[in-house]
């Protein structure tokens, strides 16, 4: 847990006392992704610096798992942090294996385990030991460089880790993969994460909660879903952006909205079955499988009336399908470039896990508004 | 042929010579290293005391070595060593400063801000920082300057000659002195080879000493 007290910083410049953190007060609680965000100049690397103390704070306090930190002297304290930054700095002058032990040779590890902490860390991140433990940082790729510099900060297993936009210098298509990857390991490490970013999209993905920072000040400190859902105030509104409900649609897994129990059929079902059930139960459209239970096509109740003979023959293509895990966002867009109002879903087997639907979607939005509303009444 | 014959039959006074110039400069910019890469690193603390040692440097480096020579007889007299090898010796190290210490200074103030703010975060004092980051990527630029103060003092160390200090100057002023051409040539051309086997042995010091991360 990392906790901030009134936690101030001023600086002295020419045209008078500048104030970069205004009586922050915050808490992180053990094993979440905090976001810090906010336009720049806003304080949010101000106050994340004050917690290794790279910037001494004018006031105020910091606790670490319920410890004032300010009893702890700065190496010693920074030793037990975790610290990433967005120019990576992996020291060129030491191979990859020697910048991963830095941290671990400093708090005094013999070197065997530091070594094979390196390696560990390295396959966490998919990147081959033996491959990598002797290259020196400029023979890897930007993507490559910052994994290491993740893992470089894992090293001697800190509970804390401070990540100063870890992934903006990174393009777009790494930069998203990386964030899945960081993702996976947090789920299993569960470290207790500080993280500034400017990015609404990285935050909301990335954040456990998000505190948004405006000259200072935090404006409001939220899960993404109630600070895109409920902004306290109108410049979070504004810095959320237009189309916060949209940014919701990543919040939310097609498993979530899908009705796993929407009519299907097998191929070799017989015409007059199918039929008789979707009379029952009252729907328009089954989805086909096939013997491996894979989503294959589609029939509509209409065009089975009067007809006679196996699904098969009756089925249409699919128009794409989607994994249950994917987010509303990537479900919205293959509905849209599909011109379709629904969507087969399928599990990690490729197997067919139900239907998601156009309502469906907008109800779900609409039911965490309700639900957020009904909380705030 | 006269020159090719002079040197055949002087050669052993040749290379005692040419020893004794190597000893001089070796020991005076084996002292600047242990002074200019100290004061290089601790003027980058602050931007105002840099510029003045780098000033003063460069001010020392401005005058000629023979008025230098001039200005240490009385003073160094005063413990008997007003001429000969300690002198030269002197004069090289302080010659040596400015190109050590500038190189210095640069190479440890153009490290990477993002490297010293990775290393402090991470927990290393300041001497961690220095032995383990900044000193091992200042090296080459440091090197660099160490091999411009060997090559400009060969130079320095043959006008030595005439306080007394030896070395191949001897055989410029004597050749200067009796009108002889022979030992004239033969003493320039040898300052000549000698600074530019340093220079290259030097160059190949720099690259082995250049952390294999550094390298292109």
């Amino acid at each position: 847990m990392i906790r901030l007290e009134d936690l101030t910083k001023t600086f002295a410049t020419p045209n008078g006392l500048v104030v970069a953190a205004d009586k922050v007060n915050m808490e992180v609680p053990t094993g979440e992704i905090c976001i810090l965000l906010g336009p720049s100049g806003c304080g949010k690397t101000t106050a994340l610096k004050m917690i290794n103390r790279l910037i001494a704070p004018t006031s105020g306090r910091i606790l670490i798992n319920g410890e004032d930190t300010s009893k702890l002297n700065d190496i010693e304290l920074r030793r037990n942090i975790g610290y990433v930054i967005q120019q990576i700095g992996l020291f060129p002058n030491m191979t990859i294996e020697e910048n991963i032990c830095v941290v671990p040779k400093l708090v005094g590890w013999d070197m065997k385990k530091a070594k094979s902490r390196a390696a560990e860390l390295l396959d966490l991140v998919g990147l081959d030991p033996r491959h990598f433990l002797r290259r020196y940082p400029k023979e890897l790729s930007g993507g490559q460089q910052q994994r290491v510099g993740v893992i470089r900060a894992l090293a001697a297993d800190p509970p804390v880790m401070l990540m100063d936009e870890p992934f903006g210098a990174i393009d777009p298509i790494n930069r998203e993969i990386i964030q899945d990857e960081f993702l996976k390991m947090q789920a299993a490490l569960k470290k207790t994460i500080m993280f500034v970013s400017h990015d609404i999209d990285e935050a909301v993905k990335m954040g456990d909660k998000i505190a948004i920072f405006r000259a200072g000040k935090i404006e409001q400190y939220d899960s993404p879903d109630r600070i895109l859902a409920h902004p306290a105030n109108a410049f979070v509104a504004d810095f959320v952006g237009a189309d916060r409900t949209l940014k919701r649609l990543r919040l939310v897994t097609a498993e979530e909205v899908a009705r796993a129990d929407a009519a299907s059929a097998a191929r070799s079902a017989s015409v007059a079955d199918v039929r008789q059930s979707l009379a029952s139960s009252g729907e328009r459209i089954a989805v086909v499988i096939d013997g491996d239970h894979h989503p294959v096509g589609f029939v509509t109740a209409d065009e089975l009336q009067g007809a006679s003979g196996r699904i098969g023959d009756f089925a249409h293509p699919l128009p794409a399908s989607v994994p249950v895990r994917a987010d509303l966002r990537a479900v919205v867009s293959e509905m849209f470039a599909h011109d379709t109002m629904w969507l087969a879903c399928t599990d990690d087997n490729g197997r067919y896990a139900g239907v998601v639907t156009q309502p469906a979607v907008t109800a779900a939005l609409r039911a965490t508004y309700g639900g957020a509303n009904a909380g705030a009444a | 042929m006269e020159i090719l014959s002079f040197i055949a039959n002087n050669w052993s006074v040749i290379l005692g010579l040419a020893a004794e110039h190597i000893w001089i400069v070796a020991v005076a910019v084996g002292l600047a290293i242990l002074t200019g890469v100290p004061i290089g690193i601790a003027i980058t603390q602050s931007k105002r005391v840099a510029d003045a040692v780098l000033y003063v440097a460069s001010i020392i480096v401005t005058i000629p070595s023979i008025a230098l020579f001039g200005l240490m007889i009385p003073l160094l007299s005063t413990i008997g060593q007003g001429i000969g090898w300690l002198p030269a010796v002197i004069a090289i190290l302080l010659y040596s400063q400015l190109p050590i210490v500038r190189n210095t200074y640069t190479a440890i103030t153009n490290v990477d801000p993002a490297l010293r703010e990775a290393a402090k975060g991470m927990g290393m004092t300041p001497l961690q920082r220095l032995l383990q980051v900044e000193i091992p990527i200042a090296v080459p630029v440091i090197m660099a300057g160490v091999r411009t103060a060997v090559v400009m003092n060969i130079g320095v160390a043959a006008i030595a000659a005439y306080i007394g200090a030896g070395g191949l100057g001897v055989l410029i002023s004597r050749g200067i002195s009796q009108t002889d051409p022979r030992q004239l040539v033969t003493g320039a051309i040898a300052v000549s080879l000698l600074a530019m086997a340093a220079d290259w042995a030097l160059l190949k010091l720099q690259k082995r000493l250049t952390p294999a991360g550094l390298k292109r």
